[in-house]
């Protein structure tokens, strides 16, 4: 393994492959900020350009865009309620709070940090780890991935705080309605689609997020014009704060981070899972982590609440590369597309591209230090720029969320439809936003509702209609065991209170 | 008199023109090809490859490319038939054949059957690549051949579980069930675990889930250490994978490509649609061409004009019967 290490080291510490890591990154971090475009189009895109270098700098390229978007995707999830990609949905819901409370540069960096710190101990795991992890990614089969599903529904509770319990739970099931919308997997049946063709694959996850989160929020903004506050919040949000953390946020992040790097990497490195299953995850099982105190900051700012996903995602990033390079098997859409493109240089992933290509192997998981450091280095002194963001008047910031939006969405399907829908869905949005209905129960519901379905009748039509999956495996039993004593446990608690 | 002056310079240029045209062999100066799917997609990388190849090869001055996706590559379809564009070829594949089916069967109502177009509404001019379909078992698989899956099979139906990348009735399942239904079993007993993606299938399979898994070869070969290919549905062996034995060989008459091919938009000249044929053919035998082959790992199989369109009806008589055969169309 040293020796491997060193080839490594060798390999990636090159001229050439240091300046791919850089321009990898530094085009990943761009490409993460804004909203619509995601790492998968990016690295379509370069495939092109890839070819001709040789395969390790080609990966290593495509590995610096794949990590460096996870990365900057944080900064508008956190400045404008904009998540830049998936995996940092789950970023919005206590950094852009934060933001809004004058801390925006502590909220950049402390998404920095944990990023940084995530994906760099995913790398260790990675680098000591990767042959005997691929049977974890083999070992979670359907009923397993339905408890998974469910466990991230859990976090539901995080937002049903202050007697909007019924308000969550009234969004989950929107959220619920509107997965089921499309062809149904399963029996090939059109749900919900009105016999209309733009309905057909379904509403894309990202169109949901830019809807629900992006536009409505710069909606809302306009509705609330009038509010008193403003001018004073305007002038808070263009002092963004000291980057620097005390010691109570450190030691909040010191708990947290190394806790979700080990959630982040084991979802990760299952194939139906990614880095958005992960931060929710990640999210929600911290909520069961922390204290009372801090549980009920959650959603309002808590930096538990921020460092979280983002360390799971970047952690999840890594991970990923587990199924990629030891089985071949891509478990996203942007996994799948560098696979094509190994394929495309030659090379056979599997258990063998360590003595086949051991150069390969080695020096992408030696860049990915590389790239943490520099992404560390980029983002932390450009905090101050970036947040400045904030200190753009309404007037200006409100037509470049709605413009970004727009464009972003359109460049994802080339569609004008979406278009249509996205801003349909924004007005809806914006009007429950006014009577105080939360957003996140409807993206969580979205995204972990429809898993959780296609799980579900899937392991029961491989078990031909028997619900004895559910306790035929004991990775099963455990997952559920775990379900019901955080929801058992929340219900005691809570007629414990009472009395 | 300037008027008539105009009119009769515009007449000689355009008579050089009409005449430099026919003269050159490829006179195609641009094409623009519509994707009814998104960037990264299998028709894009079609597309974009087909363009690229085009014009270093030098047989376009120009390619452009526009994405159209929405209901399955069905927007894109309408925007041909509709506005019926010069100069303008649309990439499709074998789903394309699965879509006139279904609308010619009275599987959608009538109010809609005329938004489900077909390859009849559009003109074919030439498959250019294809991918066989893929029998796969895990390599600890107590199969090792196709012939052991069939003798499970034939055992307890329920036994063998396929999986497959896609919904019911997609290609995925049918490139199984017509394997299933050539080795003389019911192929509507087949029990089919669909998946949302290949990986996801694939992840399927390894973990024991399913027994078996259906699904395009090129979706393998990222995995060929970790499978058994018991069988793909060529007529002989690929260069690509020697050691792959075929369906047929074992005895299974199976054969199914997955075809990915150029349309133009109805009406167009016969002229036209031969030329393009041709430069799509002729450019295969470049390097240019190989090297965008070789990076998406494609399997060349040219296939112009008529004999495309006999090939499409052909696949389409035998996807019907088997469509039929499992229920998914009355």
């Amino acid at each position: 393994m040293i020796e491997g290490i060193l080839i490594g080291l060798e390999t990636a510490f090159s001229l050439k492959n240091l300046m791919m890591v850089m321009i990898g990154c530094f085009a990943g971090t761009i490409i993460g900020m804004l909203p619509g475009l995601g790492p998968m189009t990016a690295i379509a895109l370069m495939i092109p350009i890839t070819y001709g270098f040789e395969p390790s700098t080609g990966l290593i390229l495509m590995a610096g865009v794949y990590y460096g978007a996870v990365f900057g995707g944080s900064t508008s999830s956190i400045l404008i309620n904009a998540p830049g990609i998936p995996g940092t949905v789950a970023t919005s819901f206590d950094g852009y709070p934060m933001a809004q409370q004058g801390k925006a540069g502590k909220a950049l960096a402390i998404a920095a940090y944990s990023s940084f710190a995530g994906g760099t101990i995913a790398a260790i795991f990675l680098l000591i780890a990767a042959p005997s992890l691929s049977k974890v990614s083999l070992a979670f089969r359907s009923p397993d991935y339905f408890g998974l599903m469910i466990l991230g529904l859990t976090a539901v509770s995080a937002f049903s705080a202050k007697g909007h319990f019924l308000k969550a739970m009234m969004m989950v099931v929107l959220g619920l309605m509107l997965a089921s919308v499309g062809q149904d997997t399963l029996s090939d049946i059109p749900r919900f689609t009105f016999q209309n063709m733009n309905l057909s694959d379904g509403i894309s996850f990202v169109l949901v997020v830019m809807a629900t989160f992006a536009m409505s929020e710069a909606l809302t903004i306009i509705f609330k014009a009038n509010d008193p506050t403003r001018v004073a919040k305007q002038i808070s949000l263009s002092q963004l704060g000291s980057i620097k953390l005390d010691k109570n946020e450190t030691k909040k992040m010191v708990t947290t981070i190394p806790r979700s790097s080990v959630l982040g990497f084991i979802i990760g490195v299952l194939p139906g899972a990614g880095s958005t299953i992960a931060s929710f995850l990640a999210y929600g099982m911290e909520r069961n982590f922390v204290n009372d105190e801090e549980k009920q900051k959650f959603g309002k700012g808590s930096v538990n609440g921020l460092a979280a996903p983002e360390t799971a995602n970047n952690a999840a990033c890594s991970g990923s590369f587990v199924p990629l390079l030891t089985l071949g098997i891509p478990g996203s859409g942007t996994t799948a597309v560098m696979l094509g493109a190994l394929l495309g240089f030659g090379i056979q992933p599997g258990p063998r591209l360590y003595q086949t290509n051991p150069e390969i192997f080695w020096s992408v998981i030696m860049s990915m230090y590389i790239g943490m450091v520099i992404l560390l280095i980029l983002n932390l002194p450009l905090i101050p720029y970036i947040a400045r963001v904030l200190a753009t008047p309404r007037s200006f910031l409100i037509p470049l969320i709605l413009f970004f939006s727009v464009t972003g969405i359109y460049l994802m399907s080339f569609n004008n439809f979406d278009i249509y829908m996205m801003i349909g869905i924004a007005v809806v949005a914006t009007v429950l936003r006014l009577y105080d209905f939360p957003m996140p129960p409807l993206i969580l519901a979205f995204v972990l509702g429809g898993l959780m379905e296609e799980n579900l009748r899937r392991s029961l039509l491989i078990s031909d209609g028997s619900w004895s999956f559910l306790w035929d495996r004991p990775l099963t039993i455990v997952i559920m065991l775990t379900i019901f004593f955080i929801v058992g446990w929340q219900i005691y608690k809570s007629f414990f209170k009472k009395n | 008199m300037l008027n008539k002056f105009k009119k009769l310079i515009s007449l000689v240029f355009a008579t050089v023109l009409l005449t430099s045209v026919s003269n050159t062999s490829f006179a195609a100066d641009k094409l623009h090809f519509v994707i009814g799917g998104g960037a990264g997609g299998g028709w894009d990388g079609t597309a974009r490859g087909t363009g690229e190849a085009l014009t270093k090869a030098g047989f376009l001055n120009s390619a452009s490319f526009e994405n159209m996706s929405g209901g399955g590559g069905g927007k894109a379809l309408s925007y041909m038939i509709n506005t019926k564009p010069s100069d303008t070829i649309l990439v499709q594949s074998t789903p394309l054949v699965l879509r006139s089916i279904t609308r010619h069967s009275g599987y959608v109502d009538k109010k809609n059957a005329a938004k489900v177009t077909s390859y009849k509404d559009v003109v074919p001019i030439a498959g250019v690549i294809g991918d066989y379909g893929a029998i796969v078992a895990a390599k600890n698989s107590p199969y090792n051949s196709w012939k052991d899956v069939v003798a499970a099979y034939k055992a307890n139906p329920k036994s063998v579980k396929m999986a497959g990348g896609s919904v019911r009735g997609s290609m995925d399942h049918l490139i199984g069930a017509l394997a299933f239904k050539e080795a003389g079993a019911n192929p509507n007993d087949v029990v089919y675990i669909p998946y949302d993606a290949g990986g996801k299938a694939l992840a399927g399979l390894l973990s024991g889930e399913t027994q078996i898994l259906s699904t395009g070869l090129g979706e393998v070969m990222g995995a060929r250490d970790q499978v058994k290919i018991l069988g793909i549905t060529a007529p002989k062996r690929v260069a690509d994978a020697p050691d792959v034995p075929t369906l047929k060989e074992q005895g299974t008459n199976a054969i199914f490509v997955n075809w990915r091919g150029f349309f133009g938009p109805p009406g167009m000249s016969d002229g036209d649609r031969k030329k393009i044929a041709k430069m799509l053919g002729d450019v295969q035998k470049t390097p240019e061409w190989e090297a965008v082959r070789k990076r998406n790992a494609w399997v060349n199989i040219y296939n112009p004009d008529k004999k495309f369109v006999k090939f499409l009806e052909k696949q389409t008589v035998e996807m019907t019967g088997l469509l039929k055969n499992l229920g998914v169309i009355k």
